[in-house]
């Protein structure tokens, strides 16, 4: 018997496989990949573990992650992809199972839904044009480059300008592909200043601001793409890659299966401070809730839901209602959707356009009950509200920026 | 000399079903394919719809043969292993003039010799299915129209006439046609083909064919037909085929499952000059995006897991162009309906090589076999612990999204007509399929197809 299935190997399922552990518990990590690690494991460049004042590349701070969850007496099973899962009565879910050494089926008293995030494709994006091969995506390049030493092409044309995009040109370099242009519908880059200054002085290419690519051409393999600037104008790239970056999308398959209440903001499962979903002894952490958040933030999502996994293992009653986290434009989302008051939690938030000294108010019934400043926010990137913001509410919330 | 009794031109459903029928009946077959698979034109990029012809031209021989065929498809589905599911049909009336055209439509269906479409009130077409937009009138229920796996059923019958000795050639298009004494002289690039008799199958390219073959009697127009896919998660959705009351021109857009577990909204319905050009345009995408928020506002707030186009070989004619020859069967203007009717087709041409003179001696245990299951209604491999047990390789999931394994890929690979690039097989394995559209499998996928582990 597991006392705590944790599905998905990333920062978010290790750290609290590592965390859960430590208490005591029977905890088993199934991941779909043929490594535990996630997404840092191929992205081959420095700024990973900042928050404990390191510099490591991803492939490294995967390791640690890994290491970290086995020492604490966790077992890690690869390729190993739940299919199915379905709440039981009286809390948790049974998944069924599949990898190489067979299909099972494993009840469990918690489960952890930590199953991450993708980019959303060209096909989601509805991009117009015929069906050429070399258009793919930032997961599909990193691995194609870094996990089988495959080639893309000579001359990208790379969509999205958030810090993957850039993660995306360096990869590109690496494995000899020029990027010719980098296009963005927003009206500049997300990413941090020194990310672009550096990628564009180093690769020699333009950022298209406020402008789309609106055909793809191409038979067997893509020969170039018509962009098209938001004034109408329209221009035509020569390439035989595109790689659409970003645009996140939480994995949220298992929890639809489950029939696990969603954020509609989000498309993932709906949570609070404590990383319950509405299903009993079902939580859910990282980029599932918040997509995309760093891998460090995943981390401490990890880490923070083990106090709360072990006094649900403990007989802890589940909560059955919740005050309601609503938040005002330019803010999209909050993860936590939802909390118990009296739980405070750091609240995870994104905005539609970047703000600069961005004052933040949290209202109850119409009226502040507190307020915080944060020196800029932008788009794509998530930020966090400390637990404080949350800690004098007793009902239904809106989180506005003053 | 003739090295074969018939050559089948253009290896689609339909040619494939003949090709299939031929050899069983005992002639020697070349089955002719100018792509460089089986199934890559109009057979690969439809609406996947099991019809009955309720809505057929009454005494149209497209009327006969897709009832025939209907019924062929469903005898003859646990031979192959090619899922059909009956979901039934629901044509729905969304204003008073349309409403005005059901009991048209009833007797239409009889006249086709379809008697189970009934007439169904609002509230019956809301019950059937609740996830409708807002302002349906009244509808109709054809509860035997379904749904069909287009690629598994071309791809068994292409095989099932190789593995009984037919010769497929791919990669394979015709430049020249001769009328020789005792029959057809076919110019290949790859080489001259000679045959008894001909079989033209060639679907857009049919009308070419023709003339090479000395005819004139018709000229392929492609329509172009736009589709959206639905990401799996919206499935429970859609209960039945949604159809939208056909008009003169087009039966109009729908909404309907799949087999394979996802969503389909489509098709457009454009005449193009271009016999190539599978290109999604914006204008299409948003017009389809019009229709699909009428028919069901909710189908619009889940994930597209892909957009493609189909051009369906549509002709002057409003009936399938089929004309028997002295040594020489037309088989064009097949539209949209070829893979529900090609059995039945298959059925007819046998029928009428052989009254023509074609002499065979049918193969009396014909080999059989039996293809990997693609649909969500039946266990795949995926979920069969005594098949993982047996050959860990099944339990080795390559495709996360599509729940594809190892052991599928590499039988892929080996059968008899395998696929050449990763469009061929996504066909036969679903693999790079679903959601994430490689995010997390396209490499892997492209080296296994590479044969690197």
């Amino acid at each position: 018997m597991t006392d705590v299935l944790i599905i998905g190997g990333g920062p978010a399922g290790l750290s609290a496989a590592a965390a859960i552990a430590a208490r005591g518990a029977r905890v088993r990590v199934v991941d779909r990949d043929e490594a535990a690690g996630g997404v840092p494991r191929h992205s081959h460049h420095p700024g990973y573990g900042l928050r404990e004042a390191r510099v490591l590349d991803g492939p490294a701070y995967a390791r640690r992650l890994v290491e970290r969850a086995i020492r604490a007496g966790a077992r890690i099973d690869v390729r190993a992809t739940v299919t199915d899962l379905r709440p039981l009565v009286g809390g948790g879910a049974e998944a069924d199972i599949t990898a190489p050494g067979g299909r099972e089926t494993v009840s469990a008293r918690a489960v952890v839904l930590a199953t991450g995030c993708r980019e959303r494709p060209r096909s989601a994006r509805l991009v117009a044009g015929s069906r050429p091969s070399g258009v793919l995506t930032t997961g599909w390049l990193q691995r194609l480059v870094h996990l089988d030493q495959g080639s893309p092409g000579t001359r990208a044309v790379v969509v999205g300008a958030e810090h993957v995009s850039y993660s995306a040109v360096v990869t590109l370099a690496e494995a000899g592909c020029r990027t010719v242009a980098m296009v963005t519908q927003d009206d500049n880059h997300v990413s941090f200043a020194a990310f672009d200054l550096v990628a564009r002085a180093r690769f020699r290419f333009p950022v298209l601001t406020r402008t789309r690519i609106s055909d793809i051409h191409g038979g067997d393999r893509v020969t170039g793409v018509t962009i098209e600037r938001s004034d109408g104008r329209r221009g035509h790239v020569e390439c035989d890659t595109v790689v659409f970056t970003g645009d996140w999308y939480p994995e949220s398959d298992l929890a639809v299966r489950a029939r696990i209440d969603r954020d509609p903001r989000t498309h993932g499962p709906l949570v609070d401070t404590r990383a319950r979903t509405g299903t009993p002894g079902v939580f859910a952490a990282g980029n599932l809730i918040h997509p995309a958040s760093t891998a460090d933030a995943c981390r401490q999502d990890g880490k923070r839901l083990a106090d709360g996994v072990a006094s649900w293992l403990d007989g802890s009653a589940w909560p059955d209602a919740w005050a309601s986290i609503d938040v005002h434009s330019p803010l999209l989302w909050s993860a936590p959707g939802h909390f118990v008051p009296g739980e405070a939690g750091p609240i995870r938030l994104q905005t539609a356009r970047p703000v600069n000294s961005p004052r933040f108010q949290v209202e109850q019934d119409g009226r502040a009950i507190w307020h915080g400043r944060l020196p800029y926010i932008r788009p794509t990137r998530p930020f966090a509200l400390p637990a404080a913001a949350l800690a004098g509410a007793r009902g239904p919330v809106r989180i506005r920026i003053a | 000399m003739t090295a074969y009794d018939a050559a089948v031109i253009g290896a689609g459903a339909v040619g494939s079903a003949i090709a299939s029928a031929l050899t069983r009946q005992g002639a020697r077959v070349a089955l002719i394919e100018a792509r460089g698979d089986v199934g890559a034109g109009t057979s690969k990029a439809n609406t996947a719809i099991w019809h009955t012809g309720f809505d057929a031209k009454p005494g149209s021989l497209e009327a006969r043969l897709v009832a025939r065929g209907h019924r062929l498809l469903e005898e003859r589905a646990e031979e192959f292993g090619w899922p059909i599911q009956r979901v039934g049909a629901l044509l729905v009336a969304w204003d008073e003039e349309q409403v005005a055209r059901l009991d048209a439509i009833i007797e239409q269906s009889r006249a086709n010799g379809y008697t189970r479409a009934r007439a169904m009130s609002a509230d019956e077409v809301y019950a059937a299915e609740p996830c409708l937009g807002p302002g349906a009138l009244a509808g109709v229920g054809i509860p035997d129209e379904g749904l069909l796996d287009p690629w598994t059923i071309t791809l068994a019958l292409a095989t099932d006439a190789v593995v009984n000795g037919a010769t497929l050639l791919l990669d394979t298009p015709v430049s020249r046609i001769d009328r020789v004494a005792d029959g057809y002289s076919i110019e290949t690039p790859s080489g001259v083909v000679s045959c008894a008799w001909l079989v033209n199958a060639a679907g857009l390219g049919s009308d070419l064919v023709d003339r090479a073959a000395g005819h004139s009697g018709f000229t392929i127009t492609p329509r172009r037909g736009q589709l959206i896919v639905y990401d799996k998660a919206a499935r429970d959705l859609v209960r039945h085929v949604i159809l939208p009351v056909p008009t003169a021109t087009t039966k109009g857009v729908l909404v309907s499952p799949t087999v394979y577990g996802n969503v389909l909204l489509g098709p457009t319905a454009e005449d193009l000059e271009d016999r190539t050009d599978t290109r999604v345009t914006p204008e299409g995408l948003d017009f389809l995006l019009g229709h699909g928020r009428r028919i069901m506002p909710e189908l619009l707030d889940f994930e597209v897991t892909a957009t493609y186009a189909g051009l369906r070989a549509a002709t002057e004619h409003s009936d399938y162009c089929y004309a028997v020859f002295e040594r020489y069967v037309r088989v064009a203007g097949i539209r949209s309906t070829g893979i529900s009717s090609c059995l039945a087709l298959a059925e007819q041409v046998c029928g009428d090589l052989a009254e023509a003179g074609l002499v065979t001696t049918p193969i009396s245990t014909p080999r059989t076999i039996r293809m990997p299951n693609l649909a969500e209604d039946r266990p795949r491999p995926y979920a069969d612990a005594d098949l993982i047990a047996g050959d860990p390789a099944y339990g080795d999931l390559v495709c996360l999204c599509e729940r594809v394994s190892a052991g599928e890929i590499r039988d892929a690979l080996a059968s008899l007509v395998p696929p050449r690039d990763t469009d061929g097989l996504r066909r036969r394995t679903r693999a790079l399929a679903g959601r994430c559209q490689g995010f997390h499998c396209g490499a892997r996928v492209a080296a296994a197809l590479a044969g690197r582990p």
